[in-house]
């Protein structure tokens, strides 16, 4: 009988030496194969006395575990060495330009969703109405008596007088919505109407059409304390830093006592900064319901009374977000667009803010 | 409205400031819209006394003065014809700048001709105050050296230019800004008094009035042997200072109460006058105005008229014939009360502005149309002389202002503020209000603030004078925290949509709701109604039908610009009519076919890319894009052959989307191709709810542990049949038991018959309770191929 350590070298000189996988199973099946070496050698065990086996059978089960292992360690050598040859011949470049870009959202629309925010979290709903008036909508409920001066103060767009038909308008401010919301429902009355607005005018500071939101609320105990509280709450809200106001008596029509709110800031250069410094720029204009105004919607003004308010939301978006000409608004540049628009992955919400 | 501080100062003692009275009209709701003060550009320059000039050694124009200033005894050398000894002049220190010849001056002393000369001394011309006559200015002796050149001149005079609201026609007039402002504290009313002139003799003109509702009453008198020329100094400087010229005495002394009182008058020269003077409705008849333009007055227009004819529009614009001029000796005052509407439906249709009218369409004090015939009066005669007549009123001047009862508690009602009786009381009767107190207080108004007729109105002007800044800011009500969204389904839906359609790349624009009538026609807009009266511009005159026209355009610039291949929308209104319900709320937008170069192929939008886009639109708003129906676009902007409809059911018409027609590009002047999608949010149906359910539970879902099947299929179709059709077909064939199917190849080449395609799908099929069997299998496989080949398919063999 051969020698067992020779037989256990001579293996292991094999394995040691396979270098492939196929050379090393070759290795296995001369080894432990059914007709292997080490197979054979233990078929012998049979005509062996049982003295001899008591040595011998530990001893070449022995042998054919040390055999088998360091096959097996050979094996994961050998596949190490495969998978990292094979690794090697796989590469990418890594510097590939990749992805697709997305589109933005416009600063207006954007606004005008942080805007539905804060006034939904006073529970104003939002209110629409259309783009083309009548004159009852646009002026005479809202106590422009036809004739009046103040209507020269809208530079309105008339539509072509078709036949006998009215002449219609395009809307100079969205309080048309108001005044639909208040004759088609009962108060009390909280809402917000944005929407498009248009004006025969133009220039760097004017569009003939720009974007309002105007609010109302109508009850029957809010008063002009309230329509302060409302408004400075929106502006440091919107402007995301204590604000301070200054309320200044103005005239509206569809208002009484009207008022303009002017917020502090300070110009940094071109910047404009919104909450510090020594001068007052006015936002907007708002004040008490007129009594006409609510007469003229079936409202009794000796029972409700609320208020209203207005403001340029193209206008209050350039001064939060820093664009620097109105008209670059409307114009689709693809580069504004991408400038200063918002991923569309944004959603202005008060649990991770405004934007 | 301008005026200067020292016109105010006439009628309101008061030790304020410029700013302190710039302050108190803003927190008083007169919004001044600018302040210019003359004297600030002349701050550097002060008088100063010529004690020697002698002629300069080399030259023979130039003078070598020694000049006594503020900043002690100076060398000037000055080329003035006029510079003498003794002299008093506007003298400016070195490195001083000259406004009127827009130069600064050395800041050190300058060799003229070898002599050391420090400062200038001016004219008037370079102080920008005028024309020169003979040199630098030639100030009176009087003033002192040092006194600032401005107060020399009297020109430390701020003009401040406000906003008058169209509720406060009496802030027109001086008067009145000093009323407000000293009901709100910053003085005290001192407005001269106007008394009536007592005339010598009887008023030789009479005054007829045939146009009650236009002109309810006149005023007139005549005044004999007056002598029209320049207006003195104090009130050409006054006209001056707030922009006026000065004419003659005569009209500057009309421009001055118009100004002073809001109250315009008109003076006739009577020596041009026909016959008695009748107010009447024009007969078409045109006349030569006073601003060199002729007017026809129709029979809406109130006429001023005498026997030869019309003189002019009463209360907007007065005749030439009649006008007063260097020659005129007589004149005929006129002081009349016209109607607001007529004034402004004339002045409108006519296209003519002037102070007068400005001041009529708002309404004037009824109660100081004699006053103002007096008060011309007084001043003519003051300043040009003459002998006036007695004072005749014609018609009938409207009645007082109705008196308001006024419920005290109204103010805390409306203003949320406690303010004392005594103090509302006082502020009223400041503004001319009359108070009666009781239950209810009486309160009579002012004929110049018709704008009061209620309670709110005195509300109004309680706390304006009282102070805003006394309002309590007080936080809105809280809402209950539970409550429905406050955006409707449709705007939510559309932030949805407007996010998706970013998300494929697109980038939201927002453009003008106008386009040009032209375009609007190529798709389907451009009726006669949609379009302007009065566009801001010609390509700007129609409502849109919708905003793809923008976008192309715009796209189209962009492109023109160097940055090709735009991918915009737009989510706003379209107009299809001008009723209420005429306007749809539409997403529009449009990928500029323009090849994007790219390492792993060049990649080009296609009229699937706009089918895409719309799609992801339509599911992020909620809609079941898999069952959506395909058909055409009505719309004849769309490539026959490129475009599709997305329809639920035969009428909610969600999407159109393909290539937009090529001549209608063209005729955009847009180059190359472009695809596009119009969606219309509202079309889709409000989700189903469960009556009387608030549960936001989804449905129990099973999850089978039993094995999907996969079952591949070719079929030959005709070139014409569509893929969806074959898709819907077989998903039709077992509904229970595939639940996808997906195409995974089109071939069209050899081995498929001429004008045919293979369409290779792979159908899933979901086992509900049991393991298929080869025989289920099979069965569904049989059904499958039937379903098809009644869609036009044949099973590839």
């Amino acid at each position: 009988m051969t020698d067992l350590s020779e037989v256990k070298d001579k293996f292991a000189a094999l394995v040691a030496s396979a270098g492939e996988l196929r050379a090393l199973d070759d290795i296995r099946v001369a080894a432990l194969g059914k007709k292997g070496e080490v197979s054979m050698m233990m078929r012998g065990l049979g005509k062996m006395s049982p003295d001899e086996k008591k040595v011998m059978g530990p001893a070449l089960n022995g042998l054919k575990t040390e055999i088998a292992a360091l096959i097996d360690a050979r094996k994961a050598v050998l596949e190490t060495e495969a998978l990292n040859a094979a690794l090697a011949s796989e590469t990418m470049d890594m510097s590939l330009p990749v992805g697709r870009t997305s589109g933005s959202l416009h600063p207006v629309s954007q606004v005008m969703e942080e805007m539905a925010v804060i006034f939904s979290d006073m529970g104003f709903t939002v209110a629409e109405g259309p783009d083309i008036e009548d004159d009852f909508h646009n002026f005479t409920a809202l106590n422009f008596p036809p004739g009046h001066p103040a209507r020269d103060m809208h530079d309105t767009f008339f539509m072509n007088q078709v036949g006998e038909e009215e002449q219609k308008v395009l809307r100079t401010h969205t309080s048309p919505v108001q005044i639909r919301t208040m004759i088609n429902e009962t108060p009390p009355i909280r809402i917000i109407a944005p929407g498009r607005t248009y004006r025969c005018d133009s220039d760097q500071t004017h569009t003939p059409m720009f974007h309002q939101v105007e609010g109302l609320v109508i009850d029957k105990e809010t008063h002009m304390g309230h329509l302060k509280g409302c408004l400075m709450d929106f502006v440091s809200a919107f402007f995301e830093t204590d604000v301070d106001v200054q309320f200044r008596p103005h005239h509206f029509p569809f208002t009484e006592p009207s008022a303009e709110m002017d917020v502090r800031y300070e110009r940094v250069g071109s910047e404009i900064r919104i909450g510090q410094g020594d001068d007052w720029m006015e936002i907007l204009g708002c004040g008490m319901v007129h009594p006409n105004v609510l007469r003229a919607c079936g409202i009794d003004p000796d029972v409700y009374q609320g208020f209203a308010f207005g403001m340029g939301v193209d206008r209050l978006a350039m001064l939060k977000y820093g664009m620097p000409d109105l008209r670059d608004m409307f114009a689709a540049d693809t580069r504004w667009l991408s400038h200063y628009g918002f991923s569309p992955l944004l959603q202005a919400n008060l649990a991770t803010g405004l934007s | 409205m301008k005026f200067t501080l020292s016109w105010l100062k006439e009628h309101l003692d008061t030790d304020a400031t410029i700013d302190e009275v710039v302050q108190a009209m803003t927190l008083a709701g007169l919004e001044v819209e600018g302040v210019e003060n003359p004297a600030e550009k002349l701050s550097a320059f002060s008088v100063a006394k010529v004690l020697t000039a002698e002629k300069h050694p080399d030259a023979d124009k130039l003078k070598v003065c020694t000049v006594d200033t503020r900043d002690g005894v100076k060398t000037i050398v000055c080329g003035a014809p006029n510079a003498r000894a003794d002299m008093t002049v506007a003298y400016a220190p070195m490195g001083a700048y000259i406004p009127g010849a827009d130069f600064s001056l050395d800041k050190k002393p300058r060799k003229i001709r070898g002599v050391e000369s420090s400062g200038m001394m001016c004219s008037a011309s370079e102080l920008g105050l005028g024309e020169d006559s003979d040199g630098i200015m030639d100030l009176e002796s009087s003033f002192d050296m040092g006194t600032p050149i401005a107060d020399a001149l009297e020109m430390n005079d701020p003009v401040i230019d406000f906003e008058v609201t169209p509720n406060r026609s009496d802030w027109l007039g001086v008067n009145s800004i000093a009323r407000d402002l000293a009901a709100a504290g910053l003085g005290k009313v001192i407005s001269p008094d106007v008394k009536a002139v007592t005339g010598s003799f009887p008023c030789p003109v009479d005054v007829k009035i045939d146009a009650p509702d236009a002109c309810p009453a006149f005023a007139a008198r005549v005044i004999r042997g007056v002598k029209n020329g320049p207006s003195p100094k104090w009130l050409q400087d006054k006209l001056k200072a707030i922009g006026l010229r000065p004419i003659s005495a005569l009209v500057d002394i009309t421009n001055y109460i118009t100004y002073d009182r809001a109250r315009p008058l008109h003076f006739y020269d009577l020596a041009k006058l026909s016959g008695p003077i009748t107010v009447r409705m024009g007969k078409d008849e045109e006349f030569a105005a006073l601003d060199d333009k002729s007017y026809v007055a129709s029979s809406q227009d109130c006429a001023i008229t005498d026997e030869s004819g019309i003189l002019g529009l009463g209360g907007i614009v007065g005749g030439e014939s009649t006008g007063c001029d260097e020659s005129t000796t007589d004149i005929l005052i006129e002081s009349a009360y016209f109607d607001p509407l007529t004034i402004r439906r004339t002045a409108k249709r006519l296209g003519v502005n002037s102070d007068a009218k400005y001041r009529f369409e708002r309404g004037v004090d009824t109660g100081f149309v004699v006053g103002g015939a007096e008060m011309a009066t007084q001043m003519v005669l003051d300043i040009c002389g003459g002998e006036a007549s007695e004072l005749i009123l014609t018609g009938e001047l409207p009645d007082a202002p109705a008196d308001i009862e006024f419920d005290t508690a109204l103010n805390k009602r409306l203003t949320g503020l406690d303010i004392p009786d005594d103090e509302m009381e006082s502020i009223l009767t400041s503004l001319g209000f009359g108070v009666t107190r009781g239950q209810k207080w009486n309160v009579t108004v002012p004929t110049w603030r018709r704008d009061a007729t209620e309670g709110p109105d005195l509300v109004e002007d309680i706390i304006r004078i009282a102070g805003f800044d006394r309002l309590v800011a007080t936080s809105l009500p809280r809402p209950p925290i539970h409550r429905a969204p406050t955006a409707t389904l449709s705007q939510s839906r559309t932030r949805k949509a407007r996010r998706a359609l970013a998300l494929e790349g697109l980038s939201e624009a927002i453009t003008w709701s106008f386009v040009l009538t032209e375009h609007a026609k190529l798709f389907g807009g451009g009726r006669d109604d949609l379009k302007l009266d009065n566009p801001i511009s010609s390509d700007l005159d129609c409502m849109r039908p919708t905003a793809l026209v923008h976008l192309l355009l715009a796209g189209q610039r962009n492109s023109d610009k160097g940055y090709p291949g735009a991918a915009l929308f737009e989510a706003g209104p379209a107009y299809r009519t001008t009723n209420p319900d005429g306007q749809d709320l539409t997403i529009s937008g449009m990928r500029r076919v323009e090849t994007q170069r790219n390492w792993t192929g060049d990649e080009a939008p296609n009229a699937l890319t706009a089918k895409a886009d719309a799609m992801a639109a339509l599911a992020a708003m909620g809609a079941n894009v898999d069952t959506l129906q395909l058909s055409t676009p009505t719309g004849d902007y769309w490539h026959p052959g490129r475009s599709g409809r997305l329809q639920m059911g035969p009428k909610n018409i969600l999407a159109d989307f393909g290539e937009l027609h090529p001549a209608v590009l063209k005729a955009l002047d847009v180059e190359g191709r472009v695809v596009a999608f119009e969606l219309w949010p509202e079309n889709l149906p409000a989700p189903r709810k469960k009556k009387g359910v608030v549960s936001k539970a989804k449905g129990a879902l099973t999850l089978s542990d039993l094995m999907p099947v996969h079952r591949d299929f070719a079929f030959i179709v005709p070139e014409d049949v569509k893929a969806g059709d074959i898709l819907k077909a077989a998903k039709g064939a077992d509904k229970k038991l595939i639940s996808n199917v997906s195409l995974f190849d089109v071939y069209q080449g050899q081995g498929i018959e001429d004008g045919h395609k293979s369409l290779a799908i792979d159908v899933t099929l979901t086992p509900n309770d049991k393991t298929l069997t080869e025989k289920d299998i099979e069965a569904v496989s049989a059904q499958i191929i039937s379903k098809v080949r009644g869609a036009g398919g044949v099973l590839r063999g």
